[in-house]
């Protein structure tokens, strides 16, 4: 991340996860939609939590509580997908509720304090406060785990 | 007036590459693929110039200049011929054979509608 | 012109597609001519193929390219002209030269490193069959991978500031009608660089029952007054060169004398100068300098013209992008599914078998079948060009490790999905370098057991009961079972007091992390052992096995789908899921009684299966669905086969349909499932898991599967 002042203009997509608020790049978010049920992968790891048909695609998703360690949660039909694009795949992310939309600049982020230890904190690329809630900004390709790099 | 072209090339690429040339320059192309596609293309058509390869299957490039000179339809038509050796002899050759000029391999569209300008006048 | 669409480049892309053709006509001849062929058109389309393959590469500006190619055809041009003679040296530097060239179009496309040094060797080797004076002339003048253009490197005379003025004095002789050259048409383009007064001497001319046609009588004098040099002016001229008598001389200030004689009767003196402004025709505008094409008169009235489409008489071939295909190939799956649901509805309904309904529909499976077949083989290409890159792997892993190796290739006209081919090379490359390193003896070694000392490798491909089998056989001494068996229990694979089956033992090469040479050779132990090679044909829903017989040789055998899109399934159910079993794997349904299931130990079960016994899955515990239950009773059980002939029995709950489903492949970037080959999406949109029952037995922890014989013996000893 530039230290300089850094202007250039962004736009969160503000969701919860077991009552903690989190925020994703708004450009990587391809679309919201509601839960439906999953089939699941055998041997999975407890994150994965299977795969939807997406308009005749196989879309995994992972449920981003289990993902960031917040522990297991009902999951019920007002929870919603994330559908997120990193690369050229597509990936769903189970969370609790989108809550808003909103504009600002790199300026209006904080680095994370170094917790390097603190899993939860690993996938965190920045914070900010938003109407004086502390909101954490993922960062995408932490949270979806890769083959290859789990390989390396 | 459009000037009409017929080239032959066994090389898919040659073909493209001289089509691409010519088409943005205004000039309507005909291909043929060897020496023997090219004297049945020109059954049917009176172009006012003629770019060919040398080596290729069937008919080569010496003997389709030939069998085009000895139509009377086709006698003064102009023949380019592409070649990739600059060397003297071969333009002595394909001169022998009839050839009106040359076209040095690797061309690029100046370079060819250049030549062509040079024998349709 | 913009990078997206850049006609340039999709030519570009277009030469590299052609250059793998050409290579591979190459290599055909190159093997004709290893075969004894020596009619002159198998040089002469050896020849072609790199004379093409330079000529584009020239086009693109591709030095390393254009050099080596004109290099090997110098060569190829000697055998052609019958000066040398192509035997097996010079095959062999040829075969290589071949590599070396498809190598040089694959950096020159991918921008990747090359070798230099075997390059350069290859060109010494190239020009040992020349003498040494042709290879300087070659290398001195004859070829220069320039973008020559046809104006000669002369110093411009501009500075003076005034134009310089040329008197150009033109006289054609015979010759030049000859080659279809016309004096009018050179005078027209003279007058196009700027020449303000063409004049023409008439005096010559004989009277008219004199007159010999095609014989040039007229000398022509043109004063060319502009900004352009004396080159400018020859270069109008080059084709005439030696034709025609041409005399250029610089007048400058002073007029020439004015010669009054008629003018040339139609030079559009007026039409040229200075039009490149006028209408800017794409590209060759940029460059003041150059002639714009000036609209000529045809050399003789504008005949019939046929349209362009219908003339350019290229083989029809479309080039497509694969991802239009591919939607091709979704909704025709889609279609076999909607097919299927319809006559689902229609049989329900309960309609005549005779209806105009029913066999409306009979046709609409017929069609959907055609149409399904034919888009499949959009994709099919025959593998030998797969082929092709693999007896070139043979020759490179031969000579590294020095045996002498012939590959024998087996049906190389075995089409399949061009996406299984491209994903194969990679694991039947390290599959062929196996079989060199490892497969086969050393000469001496072969020698020392009455061998051919000529190790042979066979490759095969072949479709069989809608599935392509490619096996790779070395007829070399067979895999040392003490060996591979002691290495794996050193590694600590397997238990040191387990007792395995010849089959079980062949079967550790392909465990993770087993690697049978002592050493790693520079060959195929680069870390990547046969695991990696299962893995590949795995996920291209293929199997492979392995036969070995001591003394004889070694067999791997891989079997693939023919196409990645399609599959006949049988969907069940377990624990709550809805799964699809591919359809061939199932031999049939059983009907278990209590007595027929036995345990060997706890969580290993045996089903009775006509008087022989053979290990029994509870697939929802092997999918981890659910635990295992307290007895097998009642059960539905089906008998499936696996490739290596194996049997196996599967416990499910229950079998809702035989039907085609279509293959969706699962994105594994970040979770492969084991057992798990693709999904497919059920009537009601939901998603079912296409299983791989090999894979999920393998994978269930019980490797090696338990050997028949071997636990027919546990029984009748309990």
């Amino acid at each position: 991340m530039n230290e300089l002042t850094n202007t250039s203009a962004l736009e969160l997509l503000t969701f919860r996860v077991a009552d903690q608020e989190y925020s994703l790049d708004i450009m990587s978010v391809r679309e919201i939609r509601g839960w439906t049920r999953t089939t699941p992968m055998p041997h999975a790891p407890d994150y994965m939590r299977g795969v939807i048909n997406l308009r005749g695609t196989v879309l995994p998703v992972m449920d981003l509580a289990r993902r960031l360690n917040l522990g297991a949660r009902e999951t019920t039909d007002r929870n919603v997908i994330i559908v997120v694009k990193l690369g050229d795949t597509l990936t769903g992310l189970l969370v609790d509720a989108v809550s808003d939309i909103v504009a600002m600049t790199e300026d209006d982020l904080q680095p994370p304090p170094d917790l390097a230890s603190d899993p939860q904190m690993s996938v965190v690329r920045a914070l900010t406060v938003i109407d004086e809630r502390l909101v954490r900004v993922l960062d995408l390709a932490s949270v979806v785990p890769s083959l290859t790099e789990d390989a390396a | 007036m459009t000037v009409t072209v017929l080239a032959v090339d066994d090389s898919r690429t040659m073909r493209d590459m001289i089509r691409m040339s010519l088409v943005p320059a205004g000039f309507q192309v005909h291909l043929a693929e060897d020496g023997v596609h090219g004297v049945e293309v020109l059954r049917d058509i009176a172009p006012d110039a003629i770019i060919t390869d040398i080596n290729m299957p069937r008919m080569d490039g010496f003997g389709f200049i030939d069998a085009v000179r000895q139509q009377d339809t086709h006698r003064a038509t102009p023949i380019l011929v592409l070649t990739t050796e600059s060397a003297p002899e071969l333009k002595q050759r394909a001169r022998s054979a009839g050839a009106t000029g040359w076209i040095v391999k690797p061309f690029d569209p100046e370079k060819l509608v250049k030549a062509l300008t040079l024998v349709t006048g | 012109m913009t990078d997206t669409n850049d006609p340039m480049a999709e030519i570009r892309a277009s030469f590299f597609i052609e250059c793998e053709e050409l290579l591979e006509a190459l290599q055909d001849g190159l093997q004709q001519l290893e075969d004894g062929a020596d009619d002159p058109e198998t040089i002469n389309v050896v020849f072609r193929a790199v004379h093409s393959i330079k000529g584009g590469a020239g086009a693109f500006g591709l030095e390393p390219l254009v050099r080596f190619a004109h290099r090997y055809e110098t060569v190829l041009d000697e055998v052609r002209a019958g000066r040398l003679h192509a035997d097996a040296e010079a095959q062999k530097v040829f075969f290589q030269a071949a590599d070396h060239l498809s190598d040089l179009v694959r950096t020159c496309r991918d921008g990747s490193d090359i070798d230099e040094a075997a390059g350069e060797a290859l060109v010494d080797a190239l020009n040992a069959f020349l003498g040494d004076e042709e290879e300087e002339e070659v290398t001195a003048e004859d070829f220069q991978p320039l973008r020559v253009s046809f104006d000669l490197d002369l110093p411009a005379v501009e500075e003076s500031g005034s134009a310089p003025t040329f008197r150009v004095v033109f006289r054609p002789g015979q010759e030049l009608f000859a080659t279809g050259n016309e004096p009018q048409k050179l005078l027209r383009n003279l007058a196009a660089l700027g020449a303000t007064d063409i004049t023409c001497d008439t005096s010559t001319l004989p009277r008219l029952q004199e007159l010999a046609p095609e014989t040039p009588y007229f000398t022509w004098t043109a004063i060319v007054d502009a900004e352009i040099d004396e080159a400018e002016i020859r270069a109008v001229f080059e084709f005439v060169e030696g034709l025609c008598d041409l005399e250029i001389t610089r007048t400058d200030t002073s007029n020439a004398p004015d010669i009054d004689l008629p003018p040339l009767p139609d030079p559009q003196p007026e039409a040229v100068p200075e039009q490149s402004g006028a209408e800017d025709p794409p590209e060759n505008a940029a460059d003041p300098e150059t002639p714009v094409p000036v609209a000529p008169a045809p050399a003789e009235p504008s005949r019939k013209q046929t349209p362009t489409a219908a003339s350019s008489g290229a083989k029809s071939i479309v080039r497509v992008d694969l991802e239009r295909i591919e939607r091709l190939v979704n909704l025709v799956g889609e279609l076999v599914i909607n097919q299927a649901m319809l006559a689902q509805s229609l049989d329900q309904a309960g309609l005549s078998p005779h209806s105009d309904a029913m066999n409306g529909l009979e046709e609409f499976q017929r069609l959907t079948r055609d149409i399904q077949d034919s888009v499949m083989m959009i994709r099919a290409q025959p593998v030998k060009s797969l082929f092709q890159r693999m007896s070139r792997i043979v020759r490179e892993a031969s000579a590294a490790v020095r045996k002498d190796v012939r590959l024998i290739a087996e049906g190389e006209a075995t089409e399949v999905d061009k996406t299984v081919i491209e994903r194969l090379a990679d694991p039947l490359t390290h599959m062929i370098r196996n079989a060199v390193d490892h497969g086969l003896e050393q000469t001496e070694n072969r020698i020392a057991t009455n061998k051919n000392p000529v190790g042979e490798i066979r490759l095969t491909a072949a479709h069989r009961s809608g599935r392509v089998f490619i096996e790779v056989a070395d007829d070399g001494a067979g895999i040392n079972r003490p060996r591979v068996l002691s290495i794996a229990k050193s590694k600590g694979l397997i238990s040191q007091d387990a007792v395995l089956s010849d089959g079980e033992i062949d079967n550790l090469l392909f465990l993770p992390g087993f690697s049978t040479a002592s050493e790693i050779s520079d060959l195929s132990g680069r870390g990547v052992g046969m695991d990696v090679v299962k893995t590949s044909i795995q996920q291209l829903g293929g199997r492979i096995t392995i036969q070995s017989e001591k003394g004889k040789g070694t067999k791997f055998s891989i079997s693939l789908p023919l196409t990645l899109a399609v599959l006949d399934g049988m969907v069940i159910n377990v624990a709550g899921e809805t799964l699809v079993l591919p359809l061939n794997v199932v031999v049939e349904t059983l009907s278990v009684g209590p007595d027929d299931v036995q345990m060997l130990r706890p969580g290993a079960y045996v089903v009775r299966v006509r008087g022989g016994f053979v290990p029994l899955y509870d697939l929802g515990v092997m999918l981890g669905y659910r635990s295992p239950r307290e007895s097998q009773d009642g059960a539905i059980v089906l008998l499936i086969s696996l490739e290596d002939g194996a049997r196996a029995a599967l416990v499910i709950d229950g079998i809702q349909d035989q039907r085609q489903v279509v293959i969706k492949g699962l994105d594994d970037s970040f979770y492969r499932a084991p057992g798990i080959a693709a999904a497919t999406i059920l009537g009601d949109g939901r998603i079912a898991l296409i299983l791989d029952p090999a894979d999920i037995i393998a994978a269930s922890g019980q490797t090696p599967m338990p050997d028949i014989a071997q636990m027919e013996s546990l029984i009748a000893n309990e």
